[in-house]
């Protein structure tokens, strides 16, 4: 009797989406650790790269795919999370924990993301874009006007911190490696990006993630259904930009220095691209528009050299296969890379296909 | 009890998958972690000297900087093609930063950790290096000759051991200006038209312990930020006859525009990194769309030179380039920045050189902390010893007519701080070897 209770327990909460993330959570930190120290100094610095774009494509996707926000401001934001930890970390003897910084700079872009979220919400459509684009173009000029805190044009250059004795134990103790300053930072990067992910698909399957998609698909209708519209987009707008504040702090270390010319507009269409890439809504193809954004260009600009390109004409080839493998995946597959692919799966699943609009997906 | 067997057998199946992993990880170190930190002959090998460098290739900052690389590619071809050093063939790894920080620390990493350079040369821009200026230090990489004159690459060799400047730096230069203008037009009223960054403030400072109390006006611009028309009229209203710029050159074409605009027409003093009148030349006629053109609007322009450039067809330098470019250039012509480049590769050689015939990180840092003599393209001997790695000493004020200069003094060399300021023409006269291929004892 007792067996069964304890059986359907299990059950039950392996059926709860807390559970199912959770456990998807554990296989992705093992697959990090078993990645990450089989590849040399330079790739885990790209998987650093990788996190912190994943991180903010990954709040961005569940702002747009989830509430249909469209927002071209998310360099902006990142730039105040890299700023927050860079003034922490510039010039200092003793720094703050790492998570302590970490957690400061989401604190300090949720208030940010507060405000223009609050102001985002009164908007639709395009004028969302176009308050955000406002924000893209502003906030790097924030930072030059400011130059004696924040160090203008220059920026404010970050020391990399160093693993704590006790990471640098445990990583050792599990695989007999040593802990490298790039090799943390992945480390951290991927911790982040793990347990952002894991609590965004946790809060997209509950009932806010329901609310906000209520609101994206009809808003007189989740209205009349009770639902507070505004404090939703808020809502959503703030766990967002949170994200980017996260991918932020971490960009800081990881590039060690936080400057205005890092945070152009090109960086907010750069992660936009990449929720196009791997499929709106959807967190694995945030990881996989992520993954396209740093691998690309390198690859491509070192596939161009030993076809024996010049510099220059490598360096121009990278920006000219991305926009065109943008453009095939918008013509080819136009729900991402992740959403037609689900959508292929589904269509085999049940005899009766009923194709699914981008905009309409779950999050998985 | 057939449902608790099940349960039982997938937590096995966890652990003994969980066992298995964290073995594995055990195992052992892959093959070829041990490359990085230290080890002498990283990027050195029987017959090549890999090395790296971050320009911006594209972009808004290419017009120009991108052509910095090709002459240094040009001199690197060139000696190659008779014998190398020592042997050797220097690879020279150029990678596009597009003047973005961000870009800059992942070509850097890409240089150093993947393609393995023995040392960065030339690596352009002061917010691009310094992303990197610590990670290359840390990293035990000889970081020669940063195409920036921000006093930060050479004016804290502990903090910085790896790391050396290249051209006069900002301050120097304000110093060396400030002086000729208190000496030379006593009764000027000055303005300021300064970049808000290293630039301006290294250079501000330099110029004000000789013209504190004649400045007028001091007026910044954001680079980015196009819109320079109220600087100019401020400068304007404060009625400045003389405008010393401390800034790039897109902007020394923007404040003619604008003073042309306004029918401003002080003396324009430009510091030596915006006056390329070349560059600035194509710049103008771009941004009037053709209503302005050529070179006029610098007549009678001041700046300064520290290398000699493509207007001194005589110089011996400046012939070798251009045999070089000839033979070796890919496209377009000489221009003074692929001068620049190729001054940078010549010095190289030289450190290269006087490292020995066995090359290691740390002997190339000493080696350069020796050739402050070495006869080389510069006007001025460089300032590189244990104590300092700021980069070339000094320059000569010139006047612009029709995209040509003229002296106006001797080379001046001086120092940051309180440094006097002496005429030395000893490095101006080097000229190059026949071979064109520097012949530098090793240092002992």
């Amino acid at each position: 009797m007792s067996r069964v209770a304890f059986g359907s327990v299990i059950g039950h909460l392996r059926r709860t989406p807390l559970r199912r993330n959770l456990i998807g959570g554990l296989i992705g930190l093992v697959v990090v650790v078993l990645v990450l120290e089989s590849v040399g100094p330079f790739r885990q610095g790209q998987f650093a790269t990788m996190a912190y774009l994943g991180i903010a494509v990954g709040g961005l996707t569940v702002l747009t795919g989830l509430n249909g926000q469209l927002s071209l401001g998310h360099g902006a934001l990142m730039a105040v999370g890299a700023y927050t930890a860079a003034l922490m970390l510039h010039d200092v003897d003793k720094p703050l924990p790492l998570p302590v910084v970490m957690l400061l700079s989401v604190l300090v872009t949720v208030v940010v993301g507060a405000v223009v979220g609050v102001a985002a919400a009164r908007l639709h459509g395009p004028y969302i874009a176009g308050a955000t684009l406002a924000l893209a173009v502003a906030v790097p000029g924030i930072a030059s006007f400011f130059g004696d805190n924040l160090g203008g044009e220059q920026g404010l250059s970050v020391s990399t911190p160093e693993a704590p004795g006790w990471f640098a134990d445990a990583v050792y103790f599990l695989t007999a490696h040593d802990v490298t300053g790039t090799k943390y930072l992945a480390y951290v990067g991927w911790f982040g990006l793990i347990i952002s992910f894991v609590l965004l698909a946790n809060l997209s399957a509950s009932r806010v993630g329901r609310t906000w998609r209520a609101v994206r698909d009809d808003e007189v209708a989740a209205e009349l259904a009770g639902i507070n519209v505004g404090r939703a987009r808020v809502m959503a707008f703030v766990v967002s930009a949170a994200c980017a504040g996260l991918a932020g702090g971490v960009m800081a270390m990881v590039v060690r220095i936080a400057a205005p010319s890092g945070f152009t507009l090109a960086l907010s269409l750069s992660l936009l691209t990449a929720v196009v890439l791997g499929g709106l809504g959807s967190l694995f193809g945030a990881l996989i528009g992520a993954a396209l954004l740093t691998f690309l260009p390198q690859t491509i600009t070192g596939l161009g050299q030993s076809l024996g390109l010049s510099d220059l004409q490598s360096a121009q080839l990278a920006p000219l296969v991305y926009g065109l493998t943008l453009v095939l995946v918008i013509l080819l597959a136009p729900a991402g890379l992740v959403g037609t692919i689900r959508n292929a799966w589904r269509r085999r699943q049940s005899p009766d296909p009923a194709p699914i609009h981008p905009q309409q997906e779950a999050m998985q | 009890m057939k449902r608790w067997t099940k349960q039982m057998t997938r937590i096995a199946g966890v652990v003994t998958a969980g066992a298995l992993v964290a073995a594995c990880g055990a195992g052992g170190r892959p093959a070829g972690d041990s490359s990085s930190g230290g080890a002498a002959q990283v990027g050195i090998t029987k017959d090549t000297v890999t090395i790296g460098a971050t320009f911006p290739l594209t972009g808004v900052a290419a017009p120009g900087y991108s052509e910095i690389p090709t002459g240094a590619q040009a001199y690197f071809d060139y000696v190659n093609a008779g014998g190398g050093v020592n042997g050797r063939k220097i690879k020279y790894l150029v990678r596009d930063d597009g003047y973005n920080p961000t870009t800059t620390s992942e070509v850097t990493n890409e240089l150093v950790l993947k393609d393995q350079v023995f040392a960065m040369l030339g690596a352009l821009g002061t917010p691009t290096h310094t992303a990197v200026v610590d990670f290359l230090n840390s990293e035990k990489v000889p970081d020669l000759f940063v195409s920036s004159g921000s006093i930060q690459w050479g004016d804290d060799p502990k903090a910085k051991h790896y790391t050396f400047g290249w051209q006069p730096d900002y301050e120097i230069e304000g110093k060396i200006i400030g002086q000729w203008v208190a000496q030379n037009m006593p009764d000027a009223k000055v303005g300021l038209f300064l970049q808000d960054d290293d630039l301006g403030r290294d250079s501000e400072l330099g110029v004000r312990q000789y013209l504190d109390k004649k400045i007028v006006k001091v007026v910044k611009y954001t680079a980015g930020n196009t819109d320079v028309a109220p600087q100019i009229a401020a400068l304007k209203a404060s009625g400045a006859d003389l405008v010393l710029g401390f800034n790039v050159p897109s902007y020394t074409a923007l404040s003619q525009l604008v003073a042309l605009k306004l029918s401003y027409k002080p003396k324009w003093f430009y510091s030596n990194i915006g006056s390329d009148a070349e560059l600035v030349g194509n710049l103008l006629s771009k941004f009037s769309e053709g209503a302005v053109h050529g070179t006029d609007p610098l007549d009678g322009v001041l700046t300064t030179v520290y290398i000699p450039g493509v207007d001194a067809t005589d110089n011996a330098w400046v012939k070798l380039w251009q045999k070089v470019w000839d033979k070796y250039g890919k496209n377009g012509h000489l221009t003074n920045y692929r001068v620049y480049g190729m001054s940078e590769a010549y010095a190289f050689v030289q450190a290269l050189q006087a490292a020995g015939k066995n090359p290691t990180r740390e002997g190339i840092v000493g080696a350069v902390e020796k050739m402050g003599n070495a006869a080389g393209p510069p006007l001025a001997p460089f300032r590189y010893s244990a104590d300092g790695h700021l980069g070339i000493s000094g320059m000569r004020v010139v006047q612009l007519k029709g995209g040509k200069s003229s002296s106006l003094t001797p080379v001046l060399v001086t120092d940051i701080g309180a440094a006097p300021i002496k005429e030395d023409d000893s490095a101006a006269n080097d000229s190059p070897p026949a071979s064109g291929i520097p012949e530098v004892k090793p240092a002992g």
